[in-house]
């Protein structure tokens, strides 16, 4: 028996992994979407932990939903960013301050 | 400790390994295949916590479809590595501290159970035999959630239209077809009928 608090101590700590990795990669546009996919795989094991506690499928139709706009939402995030690159030759965040006042 | 519980703590640790080698991983494509690694470990998890049809969701939409994505935007585009890379440890004290401040935060959450946050489980029912976890998510999801899950249909035509919208370019000088104006194109735009006299050849000469 998995016990709940172990399950939500993981996501949490996958959760704060995640904004580190924010912080550590904040130059790099493409591994700040890959630190999103991960907050949102923690988030989505809070979901899963609580729908079998509960025994209520509905935490589980919610993860679906958020894989869907998870998988929307890298795949204009990408398009936007290969548009960037292609404006720009680079994907360094420092150097998009065109619109700094 | 039964099997399940093993099983759970061994990939449960492989999971965090990967996910520090996304966030800390020097080349781009090796935080691709970390976090490829870390959606496998999350989906045997959700495979142990009875999530069966999202686990192998988790497989084949993620790493079939959004991490493929993510590898072939990361190799088409020629990054600047080293570049991007500078400074790599200089908000990295902040991140830990927040990050710390996260676990920190829920640990207290979830520990504390004199808060009454502890969340009496429902008695665990022996599924039945032939149940089927993908059967009973598709009943709620075409009954009860059936209005979300058509938005969520509309939400990836959204992502596909303003994906390509977003990346088509148009280059000058490129001769391409214009359907409109082939469909619509008449016969009297095509042929002009010239009027114009006659010439007899040699007509002089005979007369």
């Amino acid at each position: 028996m998995i016990s709940l608090n172990f399950v939500l101590m993981l996501a949490g700590i996958l959760f704060a992994l995640s904004v580190a990795g924010i912080f550590l990669n904040r130059k790099n546009v493409i591994l700040l979407l890959m630190c999103i996919e991960l907050m949102l795989l923690a988030v989505n094991f809070n979901f899963i932990a609580f729908a079998r506690q509960l025994g209520d499928l509905g935490g589980q139709v919610f993860v679906f939903f958020i894989l869907t706009v998870a998988a929307a939402e890298s795949a204009i995030g990408l398009a936007i960013l290969v548009v960037l690159f292609r404006e720009r030759k680079s994907i360094n965040v420092e150097q998009l301050d065109t619109m700094k006042g | 400790m039964s099997i399940t519980e093993i099983l759970f703590y061994a990939f449960s640790g492989v999971l965090l390994v990967s996910a520090v080698g996304v966030i800390t991983a020097r080349n781009p494509v090796h935080a691709a295949l970390f976090l490829v690694f870390s959606f496998f470990n999350s989906a045997v998890l959700w495979m142990l916590l009875e999530a069966e049809f999202l686990a192998i969701v988790l497989v084949l939409v993620y790493v079939g479809a959004v991490m493929v994505l993510f590898l072939f935007v990361v190799m088409m585009l020629d990054v600047n590595v080293a570049e991007v890379r500078a400074g790599f440890t200089r908000y990295a004290p902040l991140g830990i501290l927040i990050a710390l401040i996260v676990v920190a935060e829920i640990g207290s959450v979830v520990w504390v159970k004199s808060l009454g946050t502890e969340v009496t489980p429902v008695a665990q029912v022996a599924v039945a035999e032939g149940y089927s976890n993908t059967g009973a998510l598709g009943q709620l999801l075409y009954t009860k959630y059936l209005y979300p899950f058509e938005l969520a249909a509309v939400i990836l035509l959204l992502a596909i239209v303003a994906a390509i919208v977003l990346t088509m370019r148009r280059r000058a000088g490129l001769k391409q077809q214009d359907i409109a104006a082939q469909v619509s194109v008449r016969a009297q735009d095509r042929v002009r009928v010239v009027k114009m006299p006659p010439v007899i050849e040699g007509g002089e000469k005979q007369s």
